[in-house]
């Protein structure tokens, strides 16, 4: 774990790096329930948010992560930047690079974008989710919110990813997070919304989510993405609701202690109904909390161990 | 899960500023003994209530790892005494320490202390003063969560070499060391051994 300098794929991470991190995340939970949620850990750092797509959640649970460490943050917003003037990825982050920063928070539309960026500059570089491919920061918030629930292991916990995996990179750093720590994942889609290489994820795949029901301890139900989809993948969202949604009649089914989460922003109605979404069994806010606290981990990981970096 | 103090690593406090230069370490002295770890603590809890003339107001805040235990056990004793429950707390320094991008500085825990500091006599409590600079980020650290109406700082052994200006209020015991050396406190909760404190020195130190 000491000497890790980028966070850019759950993949990368073993069992005892996620736990490590998990109960980092721990002490900054406690941090952020205090009257004065901030520590001088990261003093004089210079974090930057780049993102090249938009966000609400992200963005803000970075800076706010950031801050509550003392870092330093400056927002890169591609609408007001030279990016508008063409120009590119490499030139934008080897300028911010030359003012002297620490760490770069990266999302981007294009897969890999990260990694290029980390193999162009000296800075840590965290994935702030890449295209359809990662999501770290998500699946470890989603891993310390479901530890809370059910205890520091998940062996044997059934999982049930619901949705748009194709377009979903939740979907693949929260399937190799959640299997890294033990539970059984089943990922559930109609088959236009699986995507091609899912024989090599540590998951099952189904096709009927009432079958699996009553046996879930956990329901994660993604977005669906109309920005994403370049053609029509299901007949109508009518029809998606009907097959995959949690209604109020499918949440009915789930057992009394399972949870119900959702990566946000929520189309209420669509994948979960509002009700649900609301309702006594979703940690839907917890996860948005667990954010800053497992954002301030890895902040603290990359930028506070003092390793020599490679 | 959460509250559940981390195995404890004896070299997250202070490391001895001269280690490191591959001594093997041998064995000096006894310093404490079960019964003389009892008896330091009794005495301790006795003069943290004569000086602070009872327990009202009083907290006991325990730094990671085996401060905790030791602020634990005087609790007990005061109370055995002046029939009033202390409150105890457990601090974690490590965000405040000033050796962060120096050295891999990890959390041993989350800081919990059950009630507000503000207005309240707070006792830090650590099992060895060294240098100062634990107890330094104990200050920082608790400056956060309120003003206390007065700090004081009780530890099992003073070993010397302090690098800042910070004294204990009360102490088990004065020993004497060389830089070098190491402190080895164990006490039942924290090591799953028997209480104890052991001096040991590197080989071929003076």
């Amino acid at each position: 774990m000491t000497g890790m300098k980028h966070l850019l794929s759950i993949a990368d991470l073993e069992r005892n790096d996620l736990e490590d991190l998990l109960e980092l995340s721990e002490s900054f939970r406690e941090v952020t329930q205090r009257d004065i949620p901030k520590v001088p850990a990261l003093r004089g750092k210079v974090v930057v948010s780049l993102f090249y797509e938009d966000s609400t959640r992200t963005r803000i649970s970075f800076e706010t992560a950031a801050k509550r460490l003392s870092c330093d943050v400056m927002a890169f917003s591609v609408s007001s930047s030279s990016v508008q003037k063409g120009e590119s990825l490499r030139d934008t982050v080897q300028t911010i690079e030359a003012m002297g920063i620490d760490a770069v928070v990266v999302r981007h539309s294009a897969a890999g974008a990260p990694n290029r960026v980390a193999s162009w500059i000296d800075a840590s570089v965290i994935n702030a989710g890449d295209g359809c491919h990662e999501h770290p920061t998500q699946a470890l918030l989603d891993l310390l919110t479901l530890r809370r629930h059910l205890g520091a292991s998940l062996d044997g916990a059934r999982v049930a990813i619901v949705g748009d995996i194709a377009h979903s990179r939740v979907a693949r750093s929260g399937a190799l997070a959640f299997a890294a720590l033990g539970a059984d994942v089943t990922l559930v889609a109609p088959p236009t919304l699986l995507p091609s290489t899912v024989a090599g994820w540590p998951v099952t795949v189904s096709h009927d989510l009432d079958e699996l029901i009553p046996e879930l301890d956990v329901i994660y139900l993604l977005r669906i993405q109309r920005e994403r989809q370049g053609a029509v993948l299901f007949p109508s969202l009518r029809e998606y609701t009907a097959r995959y949604g949690l209604t109020v009649e499918r949440a009915s089914r789930l057992r009394k202690d399972a949870l119900v989460m959702h990566p946000g922003p929520m189309n209420r109605g669509v994948e979960i109904a509002a009700e649900v979404a609301e309702g006594p069994a979703s940690v839907i806010t917890e996860q948005v909390t667990n954010g800053v606290a497992v954002r301030m981990a890895v902040l603290y990981t990359l930028l506070g161990t003092g390793a020599p970096v490679v | 899960m959460s509250g559940a103090p981390r195995a404890d690593n004896s070299q997250q406090h202070d490391p001895p500023a001269a280690a490191g230069n591959g001594g093997r370490f041998v064995f000096r002295a006894r310093v404490f003994d079960a019964d003389e770890l009892r008896r330091a603590h009794t005495r301790i809890a006795h003069e943290i209530i004569e000086r602070n003339h009872g327990a009202a107001d009083l907290v006991l805040v325990g730094l990671y790892t085996r401060g905790v235990a030791i602020a634990r056990r005087l609790a007990d004793v005061i109370s055995g005494f002046e029939s009033v429950d202390v409150p105890v707390g457990a601090l974690d320094v490590a965000f405040y320490r000033d050796d962060i991008a120096l050295r891999a500085v990890q959390p041993l825990g989350p800081t919990e202390v059950p009630v507000d500091v503000s207005g309240r006599v707070v006792v830090l409590v650590d099992d060895v003063l060294f240098t100062g600079r634990t107890v330094r980020a104990a200050l920082d650290a608790l400056t956060e969560l309120g003003r206390p109406r007065a700090v004081q700082l009780a530890v099992l052994v003073d070993r010397g070499h302090r690098e800042l200006p910070i004294r204990a209020d009360y102490v088990g015991k004065n020993l004497p060391t060389n830089e070098g050396d190491d402190v080895r406190v164990r006490l039942a909760e924290t090591d799953e051994e028997p209480d104890g404190v052991e001096l040991w020195s590197q080989e071929g130190a003076p």
